[in-house]
């Protein structure tokens, strides 16, 4: 199985079971309170990293490229309110712009 | 039979299946520049069905990551999942593949659409709204991957940097209250941190260590 099936399979079959195992494995239980809030925040977590390793990340080093100029481009206008389709399309035009410039 | 409820499931889930569907072209596109197929992508968003992580897979793809990170970048970001499922579990009713099947459209936005205020789920909202998501999601998909030919060098269309711009967008609503803005900020310095000296992919799953705030006393 290739790098990319197995991903595929294993997301999928894993994330199958975290939709379902409270509907079907723990019946009418409920997990405590403190393991619900910390799985909540670990969406806010991951997702900072990610946002951070595709900024910057290179191959163990920090790049700091026309990447930026994207990511600040989305911060205003995340900041005035855009939804998020147009914020990703702001900011891959205006990488790609610069790209072209320099 | 409640059927007008799946019916209002799908009318409220109208406006958001156009921001889902262009959102799995742009999935579609984006996996085609990390080097996954329109059949991976398609069945990954049939499967999965569930955006951030699908695009965290693909981001950390794109990093260099290896694939026990893209999966457990995927995964650590679906464990809400286990959270949310465990809040409709007393909704739902039937026999157990019927169940099982009815989570299976839990994402979001269709979950919060089966929200009926003060814990209370409504699984025909779920299923009339999660449907809609799903072929949405699922025929986004599989344009934007076949799509993707049109579009040429990923780099000089600035795909590259729709990557932080999309997680950046998709992490902007969650952090109206201080305990998550502060979380994120320790997942992002961790990440930044470990950068340097990790192979790529491991600070995005060393910075989901920053939740852990969420265990503390109070």
């Amino acid at each position: 199985m290739s790098d990319v099936w197995l991903i595929v399979a294993v997301v999928g079959g894993v994330t199958m079971l975290f939709k379902s195992a409270g509907a079907l494995l723990l019946g009418g239980r409920e997990l405590p309170a403190p393991a619900m809030r910390a799985i909540r925040l670990l969406g806010p977590a991951v997702l900072a990293a990610l946002v951070v390793v595709n900024a910057v990340g290179g191959d163990r080093a920090l790049v700091f490229d026309e990447r930026l100029v994207g990511v600040g481009v989305a911060v205003i206008a995340l900041a005035l309110k855009a939804p998020a389709l147009p914020v990703v399309v702001l900011a891959a035009a205006s990488t790609a712009v610069v790209r072209l410039i320099a | 039979m409640e059927r007008p409820e799946v019916r209002t499931g799908t009318r409220l889930a109208l406006p958001f299946a156009l921001a889902v569907g262009a959102f799995g072209v742009s999935f579609g596109v984006l996996a085609r520049a990390a080097g996954i197929g329109p059949l991976a992508a398609t069945v990954m968003s049939g499967t999965t069905f569930a955006g951030s992580s699908q695009f965290a897979a693909v981001g950390t793809i794109e990093a260099g990551g290896a694939v026990a990170s893209a999966i457990a970048a995927a995964l650590l970001l679906n464990a809400r999942y286990l959270a949310m499922g465990f809040t409709v579990a007393p909704a739902l009713g039937g026999s157990r593949l019927r169940r099982f099947v009815t989570t299976q459209l839990m994402v979001d936005e269709s979950w919060a659409i089966a929200h009926l205020g003060e814990g209370r789920y409504d699984r025909h909202r779920l299923i009339g709204a999660g449907f809609l998501l799903y072929v949405a999601w699922v025929a986004g998909t599989l344009i934007g991957s076949l799509g993707a030919d049109l579009v040429g060098d990923p780099e000089a269309f600035g795909l590259d940097a729709a990557f932080p711009a999309l997680f950046l967008a998709l992490m902007w609503p969650q952090l109206k209250a201080r305990e998550p803005l502060v979380v994120a900020i320790g997942g992002g310095a961790i990440a930044l941190a470990l950068i340097p000296w990790t192979p790529p992919g491991v600070p995005i799953v060393a910075a989901a260590a920053a939740c852990l705030v969420g265990l503390r006393r109070r």
